[in-house]
Formats: C-alpha cells, structure tokens, sequence
C-alpha cells in the first residue's frame, strides 16, 4: 500500500505541548513513528553555571511545572552531597511529604488527560475538580499552588504545623475515597477497558532494553522503584508497597498509578505521624567545594537524575539534568509498531510525557560547516582540561589539594 | 454599525474561543491554564472555549519565553488566526523572560514576537488571575465598542 508521512504537531490538539512528531503510515497503520524534541529547549543547563546554587534551585524548579518538587530536590540533594552537609530529620520529612503530595496531584492530572485522550472528558473533569484539594493544600503549605519553592541547600524555608497535618490527613481521607471511585471505574467499566487494553504494548524485555522508568516501566513487570532501592529524604523511613503489573498496555499504566496513589496516601499519613522536631535547615557554605555527585530521585514519571559538578566557587562547573520522559520516549516508538493511528494520543499520553524536563539537547553544528563535527571522548577530555586551565582551573591541583584534604 | 456586525461583535464578546499554545513554557502556567477551564474555577461560564486549531480561534494564549525553535511557529499559527485577534501572555516568562531571561536559546517575551493584548504575570498566573486577565480583556472589548458607537 501506498506510505503517507504525516506530520504531528508542533502544535496539535492532541498535544498538551510542543514537540513534533512524524509518523509513515501505511493505510492507518503506523509504519514509522520518529519524534523531533528541542521545541521547549530554554538553556537550563547553562543558565545553571551563570547561576549561584541558590539561584539554580529556583531555576531547576522550573524545568518542569508538574514535578517542579523532584528537580529542585534532586539538585539540592546532589549539592548537598558535595558540601557533606547533613540534613535535619525534619526538613527530609517535609521533603518527602511535598514530593508525595506532588505525585498525588500529578497522577490525578494524567488520570484525567488520559481520560480525555479517549474521549472520556468527564473523567478529566472529575479528576481535575479532585486534584484541586492537593493544590489546597501545596497552597497552604508552600504558599503557591505549582512552582513551590520550599527547598533550599541545606534543608527547607517552612514549616509544617500542628493544623497543617490535620488538614493533610482530612485531605487524604477525601482524596482516597475518591481515588477508590476511579479503581472501580477502571476496573469495571467495560468501555475504558476496552479502550486501553492491548493498547502501547510494551514486553517486559523490551522495557528493560529501552531503559523505560517509573510507571511505564512497573506496568510491564519491572520492578524499580528508587525511593525503595536506594532510599533519600524519609523514604527508608515509611513502608510502601512497589505497585508493579503485568498488563504491559496502557490499561496496566493507569492501573499502576491509581494503586501507586493509595500508596502515597499510606506514606503522607506516615509521615505525618512519625514527623520528628528539630530545626528546618543547616548553614551551608556560598561556596560548594570542588567535587562532583549524581542525585537520584522518583520523580511522578520515573527516575530523574541530576549531575552536578563543583568547583570551589559559588557557582557551579556543570548541571546535566536526566529527565524521566527522556527515557520513556524510546519506548513509544515500540509502543506504536504495527498499532492503528487512533490509538497514537493515548500511548503517547500514557508514558505521561513532559517536553519541558526532556528537551535538554542540542546538536553543535561549526557555522560554515556543513558536516557535524564528533569529538572523540579522548579529545573531548583533553579539550576540557585545557578549556579550565585557560579559565584559570586546574582539576590536577584541586585534586592533590582534595587529596591532601582527606587525608 | 449594521446589524450583522453588532451580532457579530456581541457573540465575539460573549463567547471567544481561544487556543493554548506552548512557547517553551515549563507547563506550570498550562496545567495553571487547564485548571482555569475545569470544574472549580471554570472559565467556561464566560463563553470562553479552548479550540483545537487557530483558525478557529479569537484569542491566543500563550505560555512561555519564546524558545528559538518554537519563534516562527508562534508566527506562523498567530497569522493563521482571524481578525479580530488577541494574545495573552500568561505567566512572568510570557511577558518578560521571567527566569530564563538571558538564557542562549529564549527570546524573553511573547512580544518580542507577537503583539500582545494582556499580560498576566505570575510564576505560574494562578487559575484566579487567569480568570481576572481574561474578564478585563473582554470587557475592554466591550468598552471600544461603545466607544466607537
């Protein structure tokens, strides 16, 4: 049959954002699925290392609205590991309890882009009227609905009182009957059903050789989860459950995130309960000294990642941010082999993609040159070094003086 | 002003249809946007009804500092629209670069590009100061037109 290439987007109203995509068919059928990212590429990175760190972590913040809590503390925690600073109990609580408040507002929010994807608009209004009760109390607690700018190097800016946890618990009662209505319409009603099972398959192998994360990953039998393999803030501290399934479609992704919500419910009661008292933050140096540290954290879409390179001034040498979307898009062209053209918002909805944490490449192309020019790492290295020397930075010397530091 | 036109400018003010677009926004101010249109605050009660295509709408609203890529595809579907049309820049980064101002690859403002109608600031414009934004561009509609009678 004869191959038609459409093009998706950059703006399209199955599209929350703009980010392009192209796509062969063959009938309706999708041959050839490829997407085209860099819409939203603001600069972050680099506007990172013209930036104090206390700068960056308003500006890591607003990577992405909808997880703006996971970058900010996946920066902080990166930070801190450099400066060797250890964090008082009660801000990693209060960490904790924001960034599952976070995942509650962000799964209720794909709940209902996910309903509106097939049709079924009167879920999004139902979750989005709920998941206004979250962002009550995200209000109440950081004083600003998205964007909550409560972390800061060395712990957090406000305080969780006596009231505040009981109108999160209040919350949480509410929240958690409504959220038990939504498993029984996705496991009851018969038309969502139908809708989602058997749509954007994704084998467990293929998961595991695509690196797909967070709840895409979990729906197809992987079972990760980092705030259980490798604990930060208070999470070696709560018991939770990994909610993992074996559906490997869509249908099993919104199972996984309306189990994972009762789960949160679960950790966010904990928390409240076992909150232990103490101060909310410790000084830590302008200056971060020379060093390097990854951060991870279990961001509502899956694993986020922070590099963050120190060079003894207060600015720092290099941010790289890895966002979850960035390792879940892979998957989508996988997802989309062989499918129907129709089912195309709704898998791409399900990975609950976010350009803005994504689009963080560019390709480097010499003005007046036509071919991209490819360091080799050897070069790459050695271009670095002299890059730093020329700047008045020696990572030999610094490293003798870490060294001598240590000893 | 004939009769057609005054229906015309009546329904213009009493129902605009708008499309949300993404300038490299970092989708506070969209989800900000989106719950504007949702049960608790519901713009819909002033007519206001998001659309899937330019052509179809009277009113842009646009998130974000203008990224370099997204530049001439802000052009391209603000001169796809029909006149009479209107931009509102939600959010600090829509009206002035907000955070990313002097990053390489952002422009710092809708109007760098575009001419815009009303700006609303805000990091992100909170569902309340989307509704307020909207309501003011409307009723300075209104205005204009009686002024022109």
């Amino acid at each position: 049959m004869h191959k038609v290439v459409i093009p998706i987007g950059p703006q399209h109203p199955a599209l929350k954002e703009p980010e392009s995509f192209s796509v062969t068919l063959s009938g309706e059928k999708i041959m050839k699925f490829s997407a085209r990212l860099g819409y939203n590429h603001r600069g972050i990175e680099k506007a990172c290392e013209e930036r104090t760190y206390i700068q960056d972590v308003y500006l890591t913040e607003r990577i992405c609205g909808i997880c703006s809590h996971s970058h900010s503390t996946c920066f902080v925690q990166a930070v801190e590991e450099i400066a060797g600073a250890d964090i008082p109990k009660r801000a990693l609580y209060i960490r904790t309890l924001v960034g599952e408040l976070e995942r509650i507002h962000s799964h209720l929010l794909w709940l209902g882009v996910a309903g509106h994807e097939v049709g079924f608009d009167t879920l999004l209004m139902y979750t989005w009227r709920d998941r206004e009760v979250v962002m009550d109390i995200l209000a109440m607690l950081t004083g600003n609905r998205v964007n909550y700018g409560i972390n800061t190097i060395g712990g957090v800016r406000r305080d969780v009182t006596a009231e505040q946890g009981k109108a999160i618990l209040k919350a949480m009662d509410t929240l958690e009957e409504r959220t038990n209505y939504y498993i029984q319409i996705a496991t009851k009603e018969t038309t969502l059903i139908q809708r989602l099972s058997g749509v954007g398959l994704l084998s467990n192998k293929d998961a595991l050789k695509l690196g797909a994360v967070g709840p895409t990953a979990r729906a197809s039998g992987v079972d990760r989860d980092v705030r259980r393999d490798d604990p930060y803030a208070a999470y070696a501290e709560v018991k939770f459950k990994v909610i993992t399934d074996n559906h490997n479609d869509v249908y099993g992704r919104t199972l996984v995130r309306v189990g994972e919500l009762l789960e949160t419910y679960k950790i966010i009661r904990q928390i409240i309960k076992k909150m232990p008292e103490g101060p909310l933050t410790v000084k830590v140096p302008r200056k971060i000294p020379a060093g390097e540290a990854v951060s991870r954290y279990e961001a509502p879409r899956g694993e986020d990642m922070h590099y963050v390179k120190s060079n003894g001034t207060e600015k720092p040498d290099r941010v790289k941010v890895r966002a979850p979307t960035l390792a879940n898009i892979q998957t989508v062209a996988k997802m989309l082999e062989d499918r129907q053209l129709a089912d195309l918002p709704i898998v791409i909805a399900a990975i609950d993609p976010c350009f803005s944490c994504t689009d963080r490449l560019t390709g480097i192309r010499h003005a007046g040159k036509r071919s991209k020019s490819v360091l080799k790492w050897e070069e790459l290295h050695a271009y670095s070094i002299r890059h730093y020397r020329e700047h008045g930075i020696d990572f030999a010397e610094l490293n003798k003086k870490m060294r001598k530091a240590l000893k | 002003m004939g009769l057609v036109q005054k229906i015309v400018t009546w329904s213009r003010i009493k129902s605009p249809w708008i499309i949300h677009f993404n300038t490299g926004a970092c989708n506070a101010c969209d989800i900000e946007i989106i719950a504007a249109l949702t049960p608790r605050y519901d713009l819909e009660r002033f007519g206001v009804q998001l659309k899937g295509t330019p052509r179809h709408a009277d009113v842009l609203v646009c998130s974000g500092p203008v990224t370099r890529q997204i530049k001439s595809r802000l052009r391209r579907i603000y001169d796809q629209m029909p006149e009479p049309k209107f931009v509102v820049a939600v959010g600090t980064c829509a009206c002035t670069g907000g955070v990313f101002d002097g990053c390489y690859s952002v422009e710092s403002g809708i109007d760098k590009v575009i001419p815009v109608s009303a700006y609303i600031p805000g990091c992100p414009a909170s569902p309340k100061a989307i509704i307020d934004g909207v309501v003011k561009l409307l009723t300075s509609l209104e205005d204009k037109e009686d002024k022109k009678k």
